[in-house]
């Protein structure tokens, strides 16, 4: 270690004259945010694309919902509401839900968790960022440039045949960002396993990293796949060769089974990290050592295998053969045990606990509510008889917006308020914390329950007209999105205010057990003074603190 | 820490500034065993250049593994196309220069044998024959792009470069033709999409293996690679022999498939 100057020197009696140093204040301007090495500026940088990525893709989805106010379809044309769509759906989809938890939250704390000063490849780490705002770039001109509607599954024929939009430039988007992703899942795995600090055994290690670690195994075997995949389509698109169109001797089922294998585990790529927030949360606010630490670990790794294995279950109405679909069942069937396995040690953790209910733990538990419907729904759909029936209607819609929504982007909200004192060294607002927490918990489920009873009547997805009868529902959940946007933006303001008015959060302000919490907040540069030795496993809650925090 | 000092040295303050220095230097004695036997090389987040040189070994083996994956869409494409059309492939496959692609592999085969002795040479702190190695892998490599372009200008002499320029018109035809001339024409059109796609994309990571082995090179110029940290020169291998892997693959699905077929 080459730290001639650590910050912890200073730490014991804050100077008077220049405050303690720390990762925000060690260096000023533009350029020292634009070339910074460090993973927690880093992660700083992707809070900025990410929220605006978030906001960009959730007025598309504002639309949309105006739109479905009335069966007619009044405000926008056809084919404006099939780019709303496929723009809500690529934007949430590969810029905000896929690097949100890992490229945030699992670059700020990752590190932190296992000891280390930094990831294992620091410049990657910024390059990663680089080539985000790259993709991103590319996805936003073909957006301004008139769109794209082809849905966010790009299905062939139609995209490299039939339609006039910008297929290409979009395609272009997501082949870019995939290489942010792997970056990041390359430095993830490579850091976990080298940089460990010393006596920071693999069974001692937070769930969060688990996690991590399991989501970037995915990204790693995944993305490339797709990568792929985008550049013959591109070839198919531009020159016209029969690899994937069927009027000139392609294969179209060819595209689905390779877009699905990226495209199904990216599930659990959203999934798994938000998996790993909620059990650090529930653990810190019930005061109690995670139920099943074993168990919960390899149910994460379980889960990224098995995640490989069931993509054909997006196909069974596209006409594979019976006996790969019944497989194809069996094994999406499967996952449901790992997921069980997380929420019943969830849940176990939470008995007898000591709990409270700050903000990050209505977040914890909004997503154990939803997450546990959103899996119980994909049981539906991977038997193959119900699928049949819900196939391509706003059941489908409904499910995977409770795994996305309800457990993702709950899970990040969470995520975000936990660490947030640790990020900027602030405390947000704790009555508007879970005044907005309630909200989105309320608005997310008027918005999508009713969408569940839409799709098992009947209703088509991806079309912005509809019969009169399905009105009601419908305008349900309009007013649900509403209540979910204010929701989302209520948090944006009291996060901003926080950084200028908000009291400081000191160290450790929920008394929680992780490396992270034992460093100041914010961090020096090098995360710690001094490498910590670790003796115990990642959560060592006594009755004791119960009664000092609770 | 360069950034930590520059900020410190910018307010000046001569009597804090070394009180601060004294404070620090009890936190950093534990690490002050291997501090003083500092590599230049080792960066400031790790503690030993053995941890930086797993990490960085490890991060190419991964890089690898998604590579593979990478590859594996094509090749599942390639098992697709040619299952779907297997005569207009083998015809496809004869009208490759069968002596051109056997030498480019030897040729390839060779590079990687030199880039072998170059990592050999790195390990044993020889910095002459590293360099001799490194140059050897690069002409080797640029040999090979050499002898793959005058693949692709004898493919477009004879127009089967895909696209408007494709057709088979001085070709000879196999006898029982499977479906029209014009669906064959298209199939094995299909096959040549498939094989440039695939060759291009092969010679693409041999353009960046070049590059990487360049500026090895140049950096090794002042023995930064000869001292005990070899981990660059053995990653650079690592994905040199990935490369050469690669193509040891698609020499047989690409050129020996015709074999009993019509040629």
């Amino acid at each position: 270690m080459s730290t001639v100057l650590t910050p912890e020197a200073a730490e014991p009696k804050p100077d008077a004259v220049r405050p303690r140093e720390h990762y925000l204040n060690v260096r000023f301007g533009i350029a020292s945010w634009l070339l910074t090495v460090d993973h927690k500026r880093i992660a700083i940088l992707y809070v900025v694309g990410i929220t605006l990525m978030f906001f960009v893709g959730g007025a598309a989805a504002t639309i949309v919902r105006v739109e479905l106010m009335t069966p007619a379809g009044d405000l926008v044309s056809r084919d404006d509401y099939n780019k709303l769509f496929t723009a809500h759906g690529i934007i949430m989809v590969f810029f905000y839900l896929i690097p949100a938890i890992p490229a945030v939250l699992g670059n700020f704390v990752l590190p932190m968790m296992l000891g280390a000063r930094d990831l294992a490849f620091p410049k990657l780490n910024l390059l990663s960022w680089y080539i985000y705002v790259a993709g991103g770039v590319f996805t936003i001109v073909a957006l301004l440039a008139g769109g794209i509607d082809t849905g966010w599954t790009f299905y062939t024929p139609y995209s490299s045949a039939d339609s006039h939009t910008h297929v290409i430039v979009t395609a272009l988007g997501i082949l870019i960002v995939g290489f942010s992703s792997i970056l990041t899942g390359l430095n993830f795995v490579v850091t976990i396993h080298t940089m460990r600090a010393p006596g920071l055994t693999w069974f001692r290690l937070p769930l969060f990293v688990w996690s991590s670690y399991a989501t970037s195994l995915i990204i790693l075997l995944g993305t490339p796949v797709l990568a792929i995949t985008v550049v013959l389509l591109a070839v198919e698109r531009i020159w016209g060769v029969g690899i994937f169109d069927p009027a000139i001797g392609g294969d179209p089922l060819l595209f689905q089974h390779l877009f699905w294998f990226y495209s199904h585990p990216a599930v659990y790529i959203m999934v798994l990290p938000a998996m790993g927030v909620v059990s650090e949360l529930v653990a810190a606010f019930s005061r109690k050592n995670v139920f099943g630490y074993h168990f919960i670990a390899f149910a994460s790794i379980a889960i990224a295998v098995l995640g490989f294995l069931v993509w054909g279950h997006h196909m069974f109405v596209a006409g594979i053969s019976p006996y790969a679909s019944l497989i194809f069942s069996l094994i999406s069937f499967l996952v449901a045990i790992p997921s069980a396995i997380k929420v019943f040690n969830w849940t176990a953790t939470l008995y007898q606990g000591s709990v409270s209910w700050q903000t990050p733990m209505l977040y914890a538990l909004g997503f154990i509510g939803l997450f546990t419907i959103g899996g119980l729904t994909g049981l539906f759909l991977a038997a193959l008889a119900v699928d049949l029936h819900v196939s391509d209607t706003y059941f489908i819609v409904a499910h995977f917006h409770y795994i996305m929504v309800g457990g993702t982007v709950m899970a990040y909200m969470g995520g975000l308020h936990y660490w947030w004192p640790k990020m900027t060294g602030k405390m947000y607002p704790e009555w508007w914390g879970r005044f907005s927490a309630i909200l989105i918990f309320f608005g997310f489920n008027l918005t999508f329950f009713p969408q569940f009873v839409l799709g098992y009547q009947g209703m088509p997805r991806r079309y912005h007209e509809y019969v009169a009868e399905f009105q009601i529902l419908n305008v349900m959940s309009t007013a649900g999105a509403s209540i979910l946007a204010v929701g989302y933006v209520v948090p944006l303001i009291y996060l901003l205010w926080s950084l200028g008015y908000a009291k400081d959060a000191g160290p450790n302000p929920w008394g929680a057990t992780g490396l992270e919490w034992q460093t100041p907040s914010p961090p020096p540069t090098d995360n710690f003074a001094k490498t910590p030795v670790v003796v115990n496993p990642p959560y060592t809650f006594t009755a004791k603190e119960a009664e000092v925090v609770g | 820490m360069s950034a930590e000092s520059v900020h410190h040295d910018a307010h000046h303050d001569a009597a804090h500034h070394d009180a601060v220095e004294g404070q620090a230097a009890a936190p950093r004695s534990p690490q002050a065993g291997h501090s003083g036997a500092h590599h230049p090389a080792l960066a400031h987040h790790f503690d030993s250049l053995e941890q930086q040189q797993e990490a960085q070994s490890l991060g190419m083996w991964i890089f690898l593994a998604s590579e593979l994956l990478f590859f594996g869409g094509l090749f599942t494409v390639y098992t697709v196309a040619r299952w779907a059309y297997p005569e207009a492939f083998a015809f496809a496959s004869g009208h490759l220069v069968l002596w051109l692609g056997t030498l480019n592999t030897v040729v390839l085969l060779t590079s990687s044998l030199t880039m072998a002795l170059a990592v050999r040479a790195s390990q044993t702190c020889e910095l002459r024959s590293l360099r001799g190695y490194l140059v050897l892998t690069i002409v080797l490599g640029v040999v090979f792009l050499g002898i793959k372009m005058t693949e692709y200008y004898l493919d477009y002499r004879e127009h089967l470069i895909p696209g408007p320029m494709f057709s088979l018109a001085g070709h000879e035809l196999p006898d029982p033709l499977p479906g029209g001339t014009r669906e064959f024409t298209r199939h094995v059109e299909l096959y040549f999409w498939i094989y440039f796609t695939m060759t291009g994309l092969h010679a693409l990571h041999m353009i960046i293996g070049i590059g990487v082995l360049g500026v090895l090179l140049i950096l090794a110029r002042g023995g930064r690679y000869t001292t005990g940290y070899f981990a660059p020169i053995e990653i650079a291998g690592l994905y040199w022999h990935f490369v050469d892997i690669v193509w040891i693959f698609l020499f047989p699905l690409l050129y020996l498939i015709h074999h009993g077929g019509a040629a």
